[in-house]
């Protein structure tokens, strides 16, 4: 099974990031290079202490660079804000400390970082904020034929029993569905789904309608396995997650993992297709309520108490 | 009941835990008269194979009696009252490795298949008490223990054959028989067995029943050694002399033709040198197996050779001789056992008289002791070959 997110390659391609991405290279190579000349440029002091702090800037902003130019994420636009930060600070505390000499190119500095932590606040937040559209895909092969998986498939109120996170799903018309998702943080979410295109034993598709909580969509496309050897099964998800990347990196700590979900998802509904049900372990004895595989259960029998909840 | 216990490194209790239940509909549980400690419980018990919990059941060598079967269970596959050994994979019966007889890759019984597929690149099967990769399950050194889609994994014993004689089908025997017959046996190979423990053993025995001239046996352990010599098997003690030159004195210079690597992920080297380099990586976790014995096996092996690995590995290993390997027209094939395959024609050689697989028990416990029984299987005290627990 496998999943993929083109998330990276939208900020790949954001003028204002890749910018910043330069900005960075370019202040980086003088100071790792000629760490004395920029700090005399700043019309600091020439101290030891004074290069160390520039070539440790130049390293850093290196960092950023390859981040930013090479798989960038909003994370290296906030390590770019806390840097200015810092930055803002020595410089401060050299505008305090300072002798006169040189004073009017420190203070210029200051203004030209202030600028660029305003340039790098913006950016940050316009990146991380509103919605992310994600799309995840995962695929099995189950060893019964095409027309006996979409019978399961297309049966939406049995996709509460493999997967995680729907709470409910109820059929209100002929292509029409409530759906009911626990969502991070002890949150729910509620949409209704109308199905966009259904053809027997080879796809379903289906999309929320407007004013959904997440605007969202999918589809299962089913192929005969070569070699008679059942049904290829490919699912693909796309929708747009509020809190955009920060919401999808802080969903993440809490084990809400989006990819590793549609994958056990798929894997249970394989247990179904090919054996009936979800299988439990005393490890791992919630089933489809298992939200991602840790923490587990010790692996010794459950007592009353652990059953009920189990079974709830 | 009593269960056996994985508490922490190095440490095994018998504890009270509550008794199994039926937690999904073709499970069985089955009252338990006979388990066994497994040279793999000792990577569990060690902590070399990942994600172990405290509190966790061990054991995957068990038998006994069917006191429930779920409801899912039809046809009359499974009554209680039947007395029947367990494999220790967990096989679904339905998926394309099952269809395929490969049991030990079951796509459907590990419920925490994410982590093995990140570990291995696909998902393994369920094991009954061997750590949380291989789904979480209850081990059997236990009073009773819980038996999943028991209508295929639990085999059934229909004659009066002891539980010594038919208890190592949940494992050692067809994992011995399995590394011989990956080896592809003809009439006249000499077989070089690495490990003259139980499983090495039931792979020497393995391979003269399936038309070997000669079997070697390589192992430190004269007790073992002695246990192999028993049956009239060649011996190679590496503590004393160089396997490949011993082996080649053995062969008239050409090689043993098939070679089974019955050590696994834990082995030592008479050289204290190559140990301490592959230790050393061990600790520092750039290397989770020390792959003594697979090398020596890849590079003892007569060119166009089959070299067979039956121990058990778990993760990654460092200097893999890949150049003897494809250089030399080798041919490496490996498995966790398929046991589901090979109950039944086994059975039928303890029957025959082929096999004797109480040959190996060396120690007979209750299995409140089961502590001590670790101890002296682990450390090899007392010529601890293998040992069966009674609850």
């Amino acid at each position: 099974m496998k999943t993929d997110t083109r998330f990276t390659s939208r900020l790949r391609h954001d003028p204002l990031v890749r910018g910043l991405g330069w900005t960075s290279a370019l202040l980086g190579v003088p100071q790792v290079v000629a760490p004395a000349d920029f700090a005399r440029a700043l019309g600091v002091d020439d101290t030891p202490r004074n290069r160390l702090a520039t070539t440790a800037v130049g390293v850093r902003e290196l960092a950023a660079a390859a981040g930013l130019l090479g798989r960038p994420h909003p994370a290296w636009l906030w390590g770019r804000v806390s840097g200015d930060l810092i930055d803002l600070a020595s410089l401060t505390r050299a505008l305090k400390n300072h002798d006169g000499r040189g004073l009017g190119r420190t203070v210029a500095a200051t203004a030209a970082v202030s600028a660029i932590t305003a340039t790098d606040v913006y950016a940050a937040v316009t990146r991380t904020r509103g919605s992310a559209p994600m799309q995840l895909t995962a695929t099995t092969t189950v060893t019964e034929p095409p027309d006996e998986v979409y019978g399961l498939w297309s049966d939406l109120e049995r996709l509460p029993s493999f997967m995680a996170h729907l709470d409910e799903v109820r059929v209100t018309g002929p292509r029409t569905s409530r759906w009911r998702a626990s969502a991070p943080f002890g949150k729910t979410v509620e949409w209704d789904a109308e199905t966009t295109q259904q053809i027997p034993g080879r796809l379903i598709a289906w999309r929320s309608v407007d004013g959904a909580d997440i605007d969202n969509s999918g589809e299962v496309r089913l192929e005969p396995a070569p070699g008679d050897r059942g049904t290829e099964i490919r699912v693909t998800l796309r929708y747009d997650l509020p809190g955009g990347a920060l919401g999808k990196a802080a969903a993440r700590y809490f084990g809400e993992e989006p990819h590793q979900q549609l994958d056990d998802d798929l894997r249970r509904f394989k247990q179904i297709a090919e054996t009936g049900e979800v299988v439990r372990s005393e490890g791992a004895p919630g089933g489809k309520r298992a939200r991602g595989e840790f923490p587990q259960h010790p692996a010794r029998p459950l007592t009353e108490d652990e059953l009920k909840e189990a079974a709830a | 009941m009593k269960a056996s216990c994985w508490t922490g490194r190095n440490s095994v209790k018998v504890r009270d835990v509550p008794e199994p239940s039926i937690l999904n509909s073709r499970d069985a549980i089955v009252k338990i008269t006979s388990t066994a400690i497994c040279g793999s419980d000792l990577h569990l018990l060690d902590g070399y194979v990942p994600t172990m919990q405290k509190g966790d059941i061990m054991g995957h060598e068990f038998m006994g009696e069917v006191v429930e079967v779920g409801p899912g269970i039809r046809n009359g596959k499974l009554r209680v009252g039947d007395r029947v050994v367990v494999p220790f994979p967990i096989a679904c019966g339905a998926c394309a490795s099952c269809r395929a007889e490969l049991y030990s890759c079951c796509e459907n019984s590990n419920p925490n298949s994410g982590i093995s597929e990140k570990l291995f690149g696909h998902p393994t099967a369920g094991i009954y008490g061997y750590s949380h990769l291989t789904g979480g399950f209850a081990g059997g050194q236990a009073e009773y223990a819980r038996v999943v889609f028991a209508d295929v994994n639990a085999f059934k014993i229909e004659s009066d054959l002891s539980d010594e004689q038919v208890l190592f089908l949940s494992d050692i025997l067809p994992t011995g028989y399995m590394g011989a017959e990956l080896c592809d046996i003809q009439e006249g190979d000499v077989v070089a067995v690495w490990g003259a423990g139980p499983v090495g053993q039931f792979a020497m025995d393995s391979a003269r029943v399936l038309g070997a001239e000669k079997v070697i046996a390589i192992d430190k352990e004269t007790y073992r050694l002695d246990m192999a010599a028993a049956q009239g098997y060649a011996t190679v003690d590496f503590e004393e002399v160089d396997v490949r030159s011993a082996l080649l004195e053995l062969t008239g210079g050409r090689g043993p033709d098939k070679c089974i690597d019955a050590v696994g992920m834990e082995a030592t080297h008479g050289a204290s040198h190559l140990d301490l380099y592959d230790r050393a990586k061990q600790a520092v976790r750039s290397e989770t197996d020390r792959p003594h014995a697979l090398r020596q096996a890849i590079l003892s092996c007569r060119s166009g050779g089959v070299v067979s690995v039956i121990g058990v590995y778990g993760g990654l290993i460092d200097k893999f001789p890949a150049g003897a390997w494809m250089n030399r027209s080798l041919t490496l094939r490996t498995g966790q056992c398929h046991v589901q395959k090979y109950m039944k024609p086994l059975l039928g050689l303890i029957e025959q008289g082929s096999i004797d697989p109480t040959r190996v028990i060396t120690h007979r416990l209750p299995l409140t002791e089961a502590a001590t029984g670790y101890d002296m299987f682990k450390n090899k005290k007392d010529h601890c070959e293998k040992v069966v627990l009674k609850p």
